[in-house]
């Protein structure tokens, strides 16, 4: 059967591996090519970069990272943050990405996602659902997410929920949902979030956002009902390693590649 | 000096997998072509693929690349991989039902969407991730490599190949579905050999050094 994966998420910023608190204190962590090649011996399922830089000229120093690190990594390859049109999709692909996360692209244009999934397969087009906690619409009314782009600046009054099933409905092959509200603060997965929006799918959904401990990852997989969860800081501060963490899921039940 | 040729016929992302083949090819040179007369110089060809099976099946068709790869498959080994490998068969029902290549008798279906999994959560489809292959039967692809190896996937459809004899691998999802198949010189893969680490590498090593002869 089909094992849960464990995917380590790389801030990129102009071709190099950054980390901060919630876009604050961007600090320098590394060669992307290094920091791949690490979690790929520790028997990471995947890999996820996520391109801060602020500036859409710099995109050719993102193609050059990708292609470099597609050159020495041997799993899965999804990156995103900027991909707005199928120019783009088309360079990282060849670049040697396997999946191309697309946000608020897909926010401005539904369409966007038919028409690159069309063209080059719904399995490597992934929808980013950034997601925070609205309130009810009235009292006694079930829980409520709100979707947001721009890195988590802009709001868009779209439900999460009911967005989360337009993609797929547009052709999204796999969903990757991050909590805005839980996103560095370190308490854990919004595992009602996701298991809302695992109901309301067939595809596969991506956990994000939030991750502490080794027992997050566990709660977003039985719990939230996700196919693969995703951490940065935990795995970039050296809390964990990768292998720790699939040694752990698998102690506590959860089918991972060993 | 034997060279691979990689088929580049615009669909998707083959450049991870002719960097990989490069990896393991030894001295073996890896060539990427869409033109019939490279194509027919090359001693062993490998026809990627990922998206749909009609563009798929189009593109092989505008690029005259359907009766050669026809005729290519009765002398060279020949390597399908994901879609490249579900157009090895007869039919997909893909895309409302396309005829495909016809060398490996059977059909291309589709996962029931979504899946049922007694007592447990439902299956998701597309089928994406890492799973086991329980090889078939012994074969010179699988030379070296552990039996239930992890291999990583992704798709909705999979091949059904009607004679049991042309089933390589095996893997379980929701039911054991044909992984890999195999008749002949032609072999394919479902699983993407170039993401899928040790073992995939290790395939594609077998694969490079293969004569297309079993045992």
């Amino acid at each position: 059967m089909l094992a849960k994966r464990v995917i380590p998420c790389l801030d990129i910023d102009q071709g190099r591996v950054v980390k901060g608190v919630k876009f604050q204190e961007i600090r320098d962590a590394g060669d992307p090519v290094e920091v791949a090649r690490r979690y790929d011996l520790q028997g990471a399922d995947e890999l996820v970069f996520l391109d801060i830089t602020a500036s859409h000229e710099d995109r050719p120093t993102l193609f050059k990272t990708v292609e470099a690190v597609a050159r020495e990594i041997y799993i899965p390859l999804t990156v995103g943050g900027g991909v707005r049109t199928n120019a783009d999709v088309r360079t990282l692909l060849s670049a040697g990405a396997d999946k191309v996360a697309i946000n608020t692209a897909a926010v401005q244009n539904p369409d966007f996602v038919t028409e690159a999934g069309s063209r080059y397969g719904v399995q490597c087009i992934v929808v980013a659902i950034d997601a925070k906690r609205a309130k009810p619409r009235k009292k006694g009314d079930p829980l409520r997410w709100e979707v947001f782009t721009h890195g988590g600046r802009k709001a868009t009054g779209l439900d999460a929920i009911e967005w989360a099933a337009k993609m797929v409905a547009k052709g999204a092959g796999e969903l990757l949902v991050t909590s805005m509200d839980r996103d560095g603060t370190k308490a854990g997965y919004d595992v009602e979030l996701l298991r809302a929006i695992s109901d309301a799918v067939t595809v596969p959904v991506v956990a994000s956002g939030g991750v502490g401990t080794l027992e997050h990852l566990y709660e977003g997989l039985a719990t939230g009902g996700a196919d693969a969860v995703l951490a940065a800081s935990i795995f970039h501060n050296g809390t964990h390693t990768v292998g720790e963490a699939k040694q752990y899921l698998a102690g506590r039940g959860v089918r991972v590649r060993l | 000096m034997e060279t691979i040729g990689v088929i580049d016929y615009g669909m998707g992302n083959l450049h991870s997998l002719a960097k990989s083949l490069e990896r393991v090819a030894g001295d073996r040179r890896v060539e990427i072509s869409s033109d019939v007369a490279q194509l027919s110089k090359y001693d062993k060809l490998v026809l990627p693929g990922v998206g749909g099976v009609r563009g798929c099946m189009e593109e092989l068709k505008r690029l005259e690349l359907v009766d050669f790869l026809r005729a290519a498959a009765r002398r060279v080994p020949l390597l399908g991989v994901c879609l490249g490998m579900q157009v090895l068969l007869d039919h997909s029902e893909e895309n409302g039902g396309v005829p495909a290549l016809g060398l490996i008798p059977g059909d291309v279906i589709r996962f029931p969407d979504p899946l049922p999994e007694p007592g447990t959560e439902r299956l998701k489809v597309p089928h994406m991730g890492w799973n086991r292959v329980k090889q078939s039967r012994p074969h010179p692809l699988w030379a070296g490599i552990d039996d239930d190896s992890w291999y990583y996937f992704v798709h909705s459809f999979h091949a059904a190949p009607q004679n049991a004899a042309h089933r390589l691998g095996e893997t379980e999802y929701s039911h054991s579905f044909a992984a890999a198949v195999a008749r002949d010189n032609i072999v394919g893969v479902q699983f993407h050999p170039e993401k899928s680490q040790g073992a995939g590498l290790r395939l594609l090593a077998n694969f490079a050094a293969w004569n297309g002869e079993l045992g």
